[in-house]
This record gives structure tokens, C-alpha cells and sequence, in this order.
């Protein structure tokens, strides 16, 4: 009988493989090479992504400025002559666009630079903004008035372009908005140093500009509602977040009730964020009357679609430290409450900072709700601090993008990479402390 | 859950209505995408130069605006409505109802709309007709109606270079469509003559026989582009034989990468279209709450100082951005400071 298996078996090596093991190998590497092929294509998207972000938007981060010396005439500037802020205030930005364009004349006669072109076209070498900045100086300064003050002011976008490749002589050629002559006198005043390139600060922090001055467009409004947005949705996700999670993990039994609600804060997590939009509209703005545009709005409505998320990986942190945890909390007199707040919550705690630092992430990009509340607009002026400023109009980070995309002038394309670099910037550092929060306090049972 | 959040969500907005309570002191803009460029340029202006808080511009399209404007009266609700259209009577009605019944029309001016391809392409001139017998779904051939299968331009006009008809054109959502199916298409349709067949044809149907006109092919041969004139250029960028509609003020912001095509002889620019020359143009409103004047401060100010000469006027910031200027901007002024209602 032995004899008998002995022989129906075949005897085999392990050194020369049968045709099933080799068949099974040959899937394995055939699923390998799926796999490489899936992560290769997917690094792919992602560098060609990123390549064409990057290019576009490196030179967000440079700007030109023109160095000029500027003539104040109090007889233009301050008819008068009694140096009163509200009387010099008639005179508007029209009234000082001439005084720059007079300084970069005398400028060019100083080095000896003869050209043809009319007076508007030399002015337009140097951005609109600066009237706004000369005129902003004298009235904070009204002693000023009939001295020569040396000023920077921006270039105009198309001589930054020119500075930083986009524009050569040959395009300027064929572009209505800027001509080769100028750019003639621009190769002059770069030779004299007037004219040249250095970071742009301003890109971080100026507001928004209209579609004639790329060149002074920033983020400074767009970034301040969005940290506004995101202290919000911190201050009220988080507490609101635990606490209900808390509930449900800890204190309710399970019933009908709560798997309802189970299924609906996963149902909720899924919801597509303009919904939200909708849902703030009717609310918080129809309902409650609070204004449009406000961070506190754009706030709320995030914290309705990051409080699922949060929901979410709050349960599964608490749910992932042991019962013994509990039992033994509970077995040497403990409360519930004791319980949960001295025990268990803490070693939950670096998991639920992980997820609501995801969900922060998640709402910091999103623009789709915020365009129902009034947020995707032209927001110029600077919120207040808190708390009022909560209730001032701003955009985000994600809306400006999505704003200068849209707008007419080539020099916008920059401008919209630039930002899209410094919103990945953000949502890398908030992922990057997920991740280390995670490494470094969670506890494996 | 819903539940405790909305409880939580209540008490959150009555802790904020009552710190919101403070009156709102910046101008509230909605509307059209085409005037929002200007509109952002006054309103920088205005911040500029005024002791006011610059105006916030919204866009999200004409009805949109209009809707929003139409929701009634009140710090909540938006003071000045942009459109590339005139009010429609529906909206007017819509507005009354909510108790917006004081509203200021003012004219800025007109915008052109222009046909450009790459600058690299062949160079054309236009007329309505070739663009109706090229994107028309219908048209008459020998006193019958047939479907339209042209495939190049010089079969549609012999004059017009031998190119693949590709045509990108405004969506439904813009304003821009209907002008172009108005001073275009229907335009096209009545000077070759089709219109009367289609009128005959639908049984003396006006209607009927408008629509037919307008009625674009959908073999690809004309494609709706329902984003911003970025998107369009981005088109004929990949496809070079493409054609595509834009506003004058952004060709006049590209015209290194595009070529503009005339139409019936006339090269679009701002002076051929305030004289009526180039005939594919329609004129930019924005509509001004009369009851919010005096309440939201700066509201009457902003309207002045937008159809004011140093900025509306010909030599203004706006021409120079592409705006045409108009002609009657002295009667606006006066029906802007005089506060006429419609």
C-alpha cells in the first residue's frame, strides 16, 4: 500500500520547477510588471503635471521694476497750495499717470536715448499701478510736494514678459499692447540698471488685480480668506467632529438609529462639494443673513463637508485602541467618562490630528461650494483682522486660480501656475505633518 | 448626526448673525464674464481713488447676475447687476415681484465680437452668409432643403482658402451666442435667401423658420466652447484650421498669437464698430439698485465714476482695453447722476 503511493506520486526536485509552479510564477511577474506599468504611467502624469506647473510658473515668483526719479509739482498736485489731504485727494490717478511718464522721458535724455514714440506709448512701459503708488506716497507724505523723489515702480506686464522670455522683438512685432521700439528702450534702461528683475514678494502678498496689470496681481487676499476659512473650519470641525464620534464609538448602543446615521455621515463624506455650496447658500447667507463673500461663510460650509472626514477617521482611531485599554481604566474604578478622556482619547489622538489634517487639506483646495457663496469674485480689499474680518469680503487660494485662468492677458498663465505652486506647497507641508504626526505618536497594539 | 450638526450649525449662526449685525460698507457686483473685465477695472480704480472700499465683481454669467439682483432688496442681496444683454421683461416682472422696483439702466458702451484663427493660417474675410452655409444644419440647394455636408470653406465662397471648416463657438451659457446667431447666422440666412424658403417650408411659421436658421450642424464641425476665450484659444492652438469667436478686448490682447478675419470687408476695431461699420456687435449694461443708493455707501459714486469720460470716454482705460466706447456717453452721465429709473 505504501509502496503504492510511493509510486503513484512522481518523485520531484525542488531544484527543477513542474509546469503548475512555473505557470504560477509566470503570473506573479506578470502582475509585477501590471503593477510597475500602473505606478510608472501614474509618476509619468505626474511629472508631465508638475514639469508644466513649474515652467509656467516659476517666473511668477520674479518681477521687474523700473527705478525712476520722480518731480513732484505742487501746482499740479496740489492746486491750492495749502497742502490739505481732502483737496489733494481731487487729484485722482489720471492726474498722476503724466508726472511718471514725464520722469521716464527725462530719464531717457539723461542717457541719451532718442526715440520716436509718442508720449503714451513710453508711458506704458511702466505698469498702471505706479500712479496709484505715487499717489498714495504724496498723500501720505504732502511735504513731498516740489522735490524729486526716487521711486520703484512695477514694469508693465508685457516688459516683464519681455525680461523673462515670453515677449521678444519679433512677437512684439505682431502684439497690439507693446511694440519692438519699446523694447528698445528697455534693453537701454536695463543697460543703465533702471530696469531689472528680482523676487516677488509682492506676488505673495498684494491683492488682486484687473485684467490690465498682471503684473501687480498677488495673493495676499486669497491667502488671508483661506487661513481665515481654515481657523474656522479647525475651531469648529475638530470639536464637533470628536464629540460626535466620541458618541457614537463610546457611549451609544448600537441600534437602528446610530447605523443610520452610519451610513449616512459615509454617504455625506461622498457628497459632491457643490451641494454644500448650495446647502450654505440657502442656510447661511438666505436664512441667517450673513454676508456674502465672508470667510465665515466660505468656513461654514467647509466645515460641513471636512466634518464627515473627520467623523470618519476619528471612529477609526478610537475604535483601533484596544478594549483592555478600557477594560483595565474601568477595572481600577474609572468612570466612562474617565475612561475615554484620560485613556482613550489620548492614544487616539494622533490619528484624529491625521485626519483633520487631511480634511483641512481636502477644504483648502476646494472651490467648487465657495462659488454659490459669493466667494469667486474680485476681491480687492484686505479683511479686517479677526473677528471682524471673518465677516469682510476675500477669495481663497484655489478661486484665484481659477479666477486668473480666466482672464484675457498671456501674463495671467503665470500667475495662475505661480499660485498652483503655492497652494501644492501648502497641501504638501499639511500632508507632510499628517504623515510625521503619524510616524512619530502612533502606537501599534 | 445630521441632527447634531444642524443643532450645532444653528448655534454657530446665531453666535455670528449677532457680531454680523454691522452694516455692509462695500459695493456688491454680479454678472456677466464679458463685462467683468471692465468692471474690475473700474472698480480698482474707484478704490483707487475714492475713500470708499474697493467694489467686490462677481461673474457667473448675465441671468445669473440678474437673478441674484432680482432677489430683492436689502443688505443681503447684491446693488449693481452687470449683463451683455438688455433686462429681459420677464426679469423686470421677476424683480417687481421682490419688491425691486426703482432699477437704472446705464449703457457703458459696446462690445465687438471678431472671427480670428492662428496667425500663422490662412487670412479670410468673411461674410454673414459664408458662416451661415458653413455651420447651418439645413440649408436650400436648388429650391430644396438638404442637410448641410460642406467640408471646406472654398465650397461654401470660392474667395475663401481651401481649409477644413472648424469652427469654435460661444455655448448656450454666453450672451455672445445669441449675437452671433442673431447678426450671424439669421443674418446670413436672410441675405442668401434660405429664410423665405424655411418661412414657405414651416408654413409661414416666423418662429419656426428663425430657428431652422439657427439650427448649427452637430458633425463636429462646429463645436461649443462653454468656457472663457482662454479655452477657445487653447483650441485653435491645438488645431490650427480652427476658427474661432471671440471679443474684440481679448484679440486685442493676443493679437501676437491670432489673425483677425473681416466681415463684409470691415477689419473689426473700436472705431469701426462705434460707427456700425462691423456689424457683429451688441452693447454692455450693468443695472444699479436705486433703493441701495444712499444706503450702501459709494453705490452712486461707483456708477458716476464708471460712465465718467476719464473712464468710460474713448482715450479711457476701458477703450484701451478693448471697450467701444459710446457715442451718447453724455446722456448716460446725466441719466446716472439724475438717478432716472427705468
Amino acid at each position: 500500500m505504501s509502496d503504492a503511493t510511493r509510486h503513484s506520486a512522481p518523485r520531484t526536485s525542488l531544484y527543477t520547477l513542474s509546469p503548475l509552479t512555473k505557470r504560477r510564477n509566470a503570473t506573479e511577474k506578470r502582475f509585477k510588471v501590471y503593477g510597475l506599468i500602473a505606478i510608472s504611467i501614474g509618476i509619468l502624469a505626474l511629472l508631465v503635471l508638475l514639469t508644466s506647473i513649474f515652467s509656467n510658473g516659476r517666473s511668477a515668483f520674479m518681477q521687474t521694476y523700473v527705478t525712476l526719479d520722480v518731480l513732484l509739482p505742487a501746482e499740479k498736485l496740489d492746486k491750492n497750495g495749502n497742502r490739505d489731504i481732502e483737496e489733494m485727494k481731487a487729484v485722482s490717478t489720471f492726474g498722476y499717470a503724466p508726472l511718471i511718464t514725464n520722469a521716464l522721458i527725462s530719464r531717457l535724455d539723461e542717457i541719451g536715448f532718442a526715440t520716436d514714440l509718442k508720449k503714451k506709448e513710453i508711458g506704458a512701459i511702466v505698469s498702471k499701478e505706479a500712479a496709484a503708488q505715487l499717489r498714495n506716497f504724496v498723500l501720505a507724505n504732502p511735504d513731498s510736494l516740489d522735490t524729486t523723489v526716487t521711486f520703484e515702480f512695477l514694469a508693465g506686464g508685457r516688459i516683464d514678459g519681455y525680461m523673462k522670455g515670453r515677449v521678444d522683438h519679433e512677437s512684439a512685432a505682431l502684439d497690439n499692447k507693446v511694440s519692438p521700439e519699446q523694447l528698445d528702450i528697455v534693453d537701454a534702461l536695463i543697460e543703465t540698471g533702471s530696469l531689472e528683475k528680482r523676487f516677488n514678494w509682492a506676488f505673495l502678498t498684494a491683492p488682486d488685480a484687473s485684467g490690465q496689470r498682471p503684473e501687480a496681481a498677488g495673493l495676499g487676499v486669497a491667502f488671508l480668506g483661506s487661513l481665515y476659512m481654515m481657523v474656522v473650519v479647525l475651531f469648529l470641525a475638530l470639536p464637533v467632529g470628536v464629540a460626535a464620534s466620541i458618541y457614537l464609538e463610546e457611549f451609544s448602543k448600537q441600534s437602528r438609529l446610530t447605523d443610520i446615521i452610519e451610513v449616512n455621515i459615509s454617504n455625506l463624506a461622498a457628497v459632491p462639494s457643490i451641494v454644500y455650496g448650495i446647502l450654505g447658500l440657502a442656510i447661511f447667507i438666505n436664512f441667517a443673513g450673513l454676508p456674502q463673500s465672508a470667510p465665515i461663510v466660505g468656513g461654514l460650509v467647509l466645515t460641513l463637508m471636512t466634518l464627515p472626514t473627520i467623523i470618519i477617521s476619528t471612529r477609526a482611531s478610537l475604535k483601533s485602541v484596544p478594549p483592555s485599554i478600557r477594560d483595565a481604566a474601568l477595572g481600577v474604578g474609572a468612570s466612562k467618562m474617565q475612561t475615554v478622556f484620560h485613556h482613550v482619547l489620548p492614544l487616539a489622538a494622533p490619528g484624529i490630528l491625521t485626519g483633520t489634517i487631511i480634511g483641512l487639506a481636502q477644504a483648502l483646495g476646494e472651490t467648487a461650494p465657495l462659488l454659490l457663496i459669493g466667494m469667486v469674485a474680485f476681491v480687492r480689499e484686505y479683511p479686517a483682522g479677526p473677528p471682524e474680518g471673518f465677516f469682510d469680503p476675500a477669495s481663497a487660494l484655489p478661486v484665484q486660480v481659477y479666477n486668473w485662468t480666466q482672464r484675457a492677458d498671456p501674463a495671467f498663465v503665470e500667475r495662475a501656475s505661480g499660485a498652483i505652486i503655492v497652494l501644492l506647497i501648502f497641501l504638501i507641508l499639511m500632508n507632510a505633518v499628517a504623515v510625521l504626526l503619524r510616524r512619530r505618536f502612533e502606537r501599534r497594539w | 448626526m445630521s441632527c447634531l450638526k444642524l443643532t450645532a450649525s444653528t448655534i454657530v449662526i446665531a453666535a455670528v448673525s449677532a457680531t454680523a449685525a454691522a452694516a455692509r460698507d462695500q459695493v456688491q457686483i454680479a454678472g456677466s464674464s464679458t463685462v467683468l473685465p471692465y468692471a474690475a477695472i473700474v472698480a480698482e480704480a474707484f478704490g483707487e481713488n475714492f475713500d470708499f472700499p474697493t467694489p467686490v465683481v462677481e461673474s457667473g454669467g448675465s441671468s445669473a447676475g440678474l437673478k441674484k439682483f432680482c432677489e430683492g432688496v436689502g443688505e443681503g442681496t447684491i446693488d449693481v447687476a452687470n449683463a451683455s444683454r438688455r433686462i429681459k421683461d420677464a426679469e423686470v416682472a421677476k424683480c417687481a415681484e421682490n419688491g425691486v422696483t426703482d432699477i437704472i439702466e446705464v449703457r457703458i458702451g459696446y462690445d465687438g465680437i471678431v472671427f480670428a484663427s492662428d496667425i500663422n493660417g490662412n487670412a479670410f474675410e468673411f461674410t454673414p452668409e459664408d458662416w451661415y452655409r458653413a455651420l447651418s444644419d439645413t440649408i436650400v440647394v436648388d429650391g430644396e432643403v438638404v442637410a448641410n455636408t460642406v467640408t471646406m470653406w472654398n465650397e461654401v465662397n470660392p474667395d475663401l482658402p481651401a481649409q477644413e471648416i472648424q469652427a469654435f463657438i460661444p455655448g448656450t451659457k454666453h450672451g455672445t451666442r445669441e449675437v452671433f446667431e442673431d447678426k450671424m447666422i439669421l443674418a446670413g440666412c436672410e441675405a442668401v435667401g434660405d429664410y423665405d424658403v424655411f418661412f414657405e417650408a414651416n408654413g409661414g411659421d416666423k418662429k419656426a423658420a428663425q430657428k431652422q436658421c439657427i439650427n448649427l450642424r452637430t458633425d463636429g464641425r462646429t463645436v461649443d466652447i462653454d468656457g472663457d476665450y482662454t479655452e477657445t484659444l487653447a483650441r485653435i492652438e491645438s488645431n490650427k484650421d480652427g476658427i474661432g469667436v471671440f471679443g474684440l478686448a481679448f484679440y486685442e490682447n493676443n493679437t501676437n498669437l491670432l489673425q483677425v478675419a473681416t466681415m463684409s470687408g470691415v477689419v473689426p476695431s473700436t472705431e469701426t464698430i462705434s460707427t456700425g461699420e462691423y456689424p457683429v456687435s451688441r452693447p454692455l449694461f450693468f443695472y444699479v439698485k436705486a433703493a441701495h443708493i444712499g444706503v450702501i455707501p459709494g453705490l452712486k459714486e461707483y456708477a458716476e465714476f464708471f460712465v465718467s469720460e476719464e473712464i468710460a470716454g474713448p482715450d479711457g482705460p476701458l477703450a484701451e482695453y478693448g471697450l467701444v466706447a459710446d457715442p451718447e456717453l453724455e446722456a448716460t452721465q446725466a441719466a446716472v447722476s439724475n438717478e432716472n429709473n427705468m
